[in-house]
This record gives C-alpha cells, structure tokens and sequence, in this order.
C-alpha cells in the first residue's frame, strides 16, 4: 500500500510510471524506485523459495546486506530488489533455490 | 585503472563529512556508495534531532542529508551511488558497479546490462564508512515475509513510500524501536505493541510517551516467542520472560499481526574492514566487534581511517563528527593540511566529548575511550 | 518495584511535579503556562533557544534538565513545536468558566479541524474525556509540527496530552 499523503513527507509527487513484468503479470512501478518496493506497493511480499525446503522469503534488512530480497531479474538470480531500480520493461520472476534451475 | 587521493567508503553522514573534509583540502576525492541514493540513514530519519544547535538540533535527519550532499557536491567531491566495494588489497578498491534501469552516467547504463561492471580505485587514503548493521533475532517463523528489521520498515516507509503492513510488532524499546514505532503510525499503520525483553525500556522517555499517548502498549519484560503464517505472518506469540530471561509458557499471549519488527539493536558494519585486514576488538557497548583506531581514526592497516557507526554504534552527530576528523587526519596524512587544522581537531574533539556526555552515555564514552587507548599503541601515527 | 517512566513509558505524577520543568499549582492557577515533561538528561537544548522570554533554562553542559521560570513565561507557546521529544505542552487552566485548555504537538494525518469534537487522551493513550479543538496551527516556522489546542473540563487538563486519533 502506497503513502500517499503523509504528515511530514507530504504528498506523493507525481512520477514518471514504467511498466515491469512480475511473473508475468503488468505492474507499474514509480521510475527510479527499488524494484522491493514496486512489488510490495502491488502487495506482493514472497520474492523467492528457499532451495531445500521450499519456503517464502521476502524482504528482511532492505538495504542491501542479507540478500533475503533477491530475485530473478532480466534473467540474471540473486538480483537485489531491494536497492536495484525498475527500468521500463524489465522482467521480475520469483527465483526458486539458486535461481539456476538446478531443481 | 583510476587513481584518487581520496576514497571514501559510505556516503552516509560520516563519510560525507570526511569527503568533504578532504576536498577542501585539496584532495581528489571520490565517495562510494552501493545504495541508489546517498546520505546513509539520514535519508528515512523524518523525526527532529535532538542536540545542540550546531549539531542541527530540531532538523530532520532527511533535511541534514540534503544539506551534506549539496555541500559535498559544492566541495567537489565525486559521490558514485550503485557502486558496491567488496575488496580493498593494497589501497585498491575494488568496486562492483550495479545496474538498474534508468541509471544517471555514473551507474552502468540500462535495463540490457545483465551483470554488474567491475571497477578498480586506487586510493592512496581510504577512509571506511560503512555504517551499522541490524541485529537479527531468529524464533520459529521469524524468516517468513513481514519479519523484518526495524530499519526495513523505515526504508519502506520513509523512502520507498509504502506500507510494510498494517498491524505491526515491534519487538525492542530501545530508540530505534520507539521512534520506528512512531514513524509507522505517522505512515498509517497500526502498532499493537512494543515489547521489549528487559525490565525497562531503554529508548528515551519522550520517544516512548509520543507512542503511548498514541495508545501504543509498550510490554516491557516480553519477547516474542514464535511467528506464524502461510505465505506471511498472520499471527505473533508473545510471552513474558522471568529475571533469568526464560519464557513463562502460562502467560503466552497471541497477537494479530501481519509485521513483526526487529529492532535488538546494531552492531558494526565491518565486514569490509575484517577484508581490508583491521585488527578488531570486542566491545559491547559498541555494538560488537570493531576495528581498533587511535584518536585520529586510523585503523591498524597503514593509508585506512574509518568514521560513524563502523567505529562503534552511536548517532548521526557522533558521526558527522568523526567523519570531519577522518577527513583532516587523512589529508594531512597526504600532505594537504592546513593551518589551523589542530584548532579545528580539538573543536571537534571537545564537541564529541560533550555529545558522549550524560547518564546514556558514559559506558559508550568508556568503550570509546578504551578503544582509543589500544588503538594509540596499535596503530599507525599517521 | 517503583514504577519508573522506562518501564511504563509515561511520567508518574510524582516524577512530573518533580520536573524542574513542571510548573506550580499557582502558577497554572493564574492563566497560560508550559509544562515541559522532560526528566531524562540527554543532550539537548532546543526549548531554551526557542523562548523569546528566556524563561527556560538549560544552560551548560546541555545535558541539564530543562528548567521553567515561571514567572518569565507567558504562554505563547512558541516552544512547543521545536522540542524534538514533543515533550511541551501548554496548559490555561482558568480559559473559560469550567474548561481549561491544552495545547499539544501533533505530527499525524488526518489534522484535526477547528471546533471538531474529540476524545482526548491522557499519557498512556486511554481516552478520558471529550473535548472540542479550539485551534490547529501549523505555520513555517513549526517545521511541520502542527500544534493542536483543546477545551476540556478543567479536572482533566493536567492528564490530557492528546487526542484519539481518528482512521485516515
């Protein structure tokens, strides 16, 4: 859920929007933000499964350091949703263990 | 390969004090920093700072980055965001550049770029500020998504400008926990408790009365005992704990909740500082293992000084402080000082003794002190 | 075990008459005055910079509490949004026949408006009484720190410190 209107940051500029694909589906995320938070805004909070057994993850320390946050991007795993910029067109997918396909 | 004076590792309070510090001086200076946007944590402290004025006592943290960044740029220093450094072997950095979509110059360009782009400074000072790091707290369920650290939720909230959930825990009443827990119903979320393990809370009063006139409880002598949920965190155990820290099972209590907040403090973020070879010393009331360092900042390797959070967990003033005492130390180290730089050392020594004074903060300025005291035998004078 | 403001999170009465910030009974008898509920030494000292009548004092070194001469202030208020812990308010017990009136920051959205209806709150959050809001100021030189002032019955105003926050 956006903040739209907060008592000390005011209100939400108007932003340039860019379209990703998030596991297929369109979402349009505010240009120059984290991907993180394009996602969370859109009420996804899962960005991977563990490799061995399979559990969510999402984002923990939000700035860069655990990685908990990573994500398959333009194909590339263990992307960085956290501190990484949406770009128009650019595809986010749930990444699965390692991201490598090794399941 | 690109050769500067001057490199800073962090442009968060501190390192932008010691960039700034240099290039006035004279020194080419280039900051670092892996995050999209510089300024370290001010950038999500929206509260008023508390302090002198001269240490922007009753200015939000997020106006005191603006101030720094514009007087950095001014100053001439290079503040390269995106570009992470995961190696330092004799005064080179190396650097990962990361990508992300539309990028200014400095960053590498656009959403085709697959991999990060690798970098190499040579710096002939390095003046590491990399800041704190969040402890974590690990209990049954605490890896599903909405746990996270208190400072996640005020990245999300702050900058990121959105709603980490909307019935928050906040497990930890120090004041990070209290003015999160503040922060996050300013955003419109809901705290249902603060709890916090000891006795009593260790933020400061006024922190604690904003949210509890707020209607927030604040659980002293609880913890959080397991988390639950399907996809996400849907409900919070907590329970109170006796005088030797144990759980009492009967007074377990469940709590509706879709966040839990981790905010158990911060410890020193030295994992670069280990890399580059300092030599640590374990102090509690520093957050943890740090890098020893002598008065003048400098670390036990030759050409690496350090400043803020990295040399002990403290504030932003404390920070801004020993980044402008790095920055002296390290330009003059190269030659570039200035008349009168020995006045502005001990201005800013007497200004660092008077923020570490006070009942909250005398073991922080004994651990500091000890600290010192090891770093004058072990490292370099200059 | 005492009851201290760390394990509550609010200050005792005991611990707020004994405040140096705190002003008398007199004192408040006799028209608008601060109450400064600050009892932690932390180094700060916005408030004595704020009062244009020097009637706070803090002094050096800036760890001191916050001490209130009351006779000096005049309860204009003008400290309430610059101390950081939002820990001033103002109190005018005799404001009108019955109703006192109290001044408090308030940092959240939605603001209230003049004449609403509100519950306000004590320390800890619990409503106590209902209140009209009298005024809502929120110029520059607050830096965003609108503050709020309510009627209430006059027992209730050296308790109330706020107001239930309505859903945005």
């Amino acid at each position: 859920m956006r903040v739209v209107n907060h008592p000390i940051l005011g209100d939400l500029s108007p932003a340039r929007m860019v379209k990703i694909h998030v596991d297929g589906k369109e979402i349009y995320a505010r240009e120059g933000e984290p991907i993180a938070a394009a996602i969370a805004a859109a009420g996804i909070t899962i960005h991977r499964y563990t490799a061995k057994r399979d559990e969510p993850r999402g984002v923990f320390c939000g700035i860069g350091q655990c990685t908990d946050c990573v994500m398959v991007v333009n194909g590339v795993p263990n992307v960085r949703t956290c501190i990484t910029s949406v770009a128009e067109g650019m595809t986010v997918e749930t990444q699965h263990g390692a991201g490598r396909g090794e399941r | 390969m690109r050769k500067v004076d001057l490199s800073i590792v962090g442009a968060g309070p501190a390192g932008l004090a010691a960039a700034i510090k240099g290039a006035k001086r004279g020194c080419n200076t280039v900051a670092l920093d892996m995050n999209p946007r510089p300024g370290g944590q001010l950038i999500k402290q929206i509260h008023k700072f508390f302090g002198s004025r001269e240490h922007h006592a009753g200015t939000r943290g997020t106006e005191i980055a603006d101030t720094l960044l514009h007087e950095a740029e001014s100053s001439g220093v290079e503040v390269m965001i995106g570009a992470e450094v995961y190696a330092i072997h004799d005064n080179t950095l190396e650097i990962a550049q990361m990508f992300g979509g539309d990028s200014p110059p400095s960053l590498s360009g656009g959403a085709t770029t697959s991999q990060s782009r690798p970098l190499s400074i040579e710096a002939r000072q390095i003046v590491l500020a990399t800041g704190g790091a969040e402890n974590a707290l690990n209990f049954p369920g605490w890896t599903l998504p909405g746990v996270m650290g208190a400072g996640a939720a005020q990245t999300m909230s702050n900058v990121w400008r959105v709603l980490p959930g909307e019935r928050i825990l906040m497990v930890g009443a120090g004041n990070v926990g209290l003015i999160v827990s503040y922060q996050l119903l300013q955003a419109g979320a809901e705290i249902v408790a603060v709890i916090e393990a000891a006795p009593r809370t260790g933020g400061y009063g006024v922190h604690a009365a904003k949210i509890r006139r707020a209607g927030v409880p604040i659980l002293t002598s609880h913890t959080v005992v397991r988390a639950s949920g399907k996809s996400r965190v849907e409900q919070a155990v907590i329970a109170k704990v006796d005088a030797s820290w144990r759980t009492v099972p009967e007074s377990e209590e469940k709590l509706d909740v879709d966040t839990i907040c981790i905010a158990v403090g911060l410890r020193p973020n030295a994992r670069l500082a280990s890399l580059a070879g300092c030599k640590f010393d374990y102090s509690p009331s520093l957050g943890g293992w740090v890098p020893i360092h002598n008065s003048r900042m400098h670390t036990t390797v030759p050409g690496i000084y350090l400043a803020g959070d990295l040399s002990g967990v403290e504030e932003a003033s404390t920070a801004l402080e020993e980044g402008r005492l790095a920055g002296i130390c390290a330009a003059s180290s190269l030659g570039k000082g200035r008349v009168g730089d020995s006045k502005e050392i001990e201005a800013i020594e007497e200004r660092l003794l008077s923020l570490r004074s006070g009942p909250f903060c005398q073991r922080l300025q004994d651990a500091k002190q000890k600290l010192i005291e090891i770093g004058e035998a072990q490292c370099p004078k200059e | 075990m005492s009851q201290r403001v760390n394990s509550r999170g609010y200050l005792s009465q005991q611990e707020l008459h004994s405040a140096p910030g705190y002003p008398s009974h007199e004192r408040l008898e006799k028209g608008p005055v601060v109450a400064i509920e600050c009892i932690e030494e932390i180094p700060c000292n916005p408030c004595e910079q704020a009062c244009p009548q020097h009637a706070i004092i803090i002094g050096k070194p800036i760890t001191n509490l916050p001490h209130l001469d009351e006779d000096k202030c005049i309860g204009c208020g003008l400290c309430i949004p610059q101390c950081p812990g939002q820990a001033i308010f103002l109190i005018d017990l005799p404001y009108l026949q019955g109703a006192a009136s109290v001044a408090f920051p308030y940092e959240y959205l939605p603001l209230p408006k003049e004449g609403q209806k509100v519950r306000a709150v004590n320390r800890a959050g619990e409503p106590v009484c209902s209140g009209t809001v009298i005024k809502v100021q929120n110029p520059k030189r607050n830096k965003q720190t609108p503050v709020v002032t309510v009627a209430v019955p006059r027992k209730y105003a050296t308790e109330v410190r706020g107001i239930l926050r309505s859903r945005r």
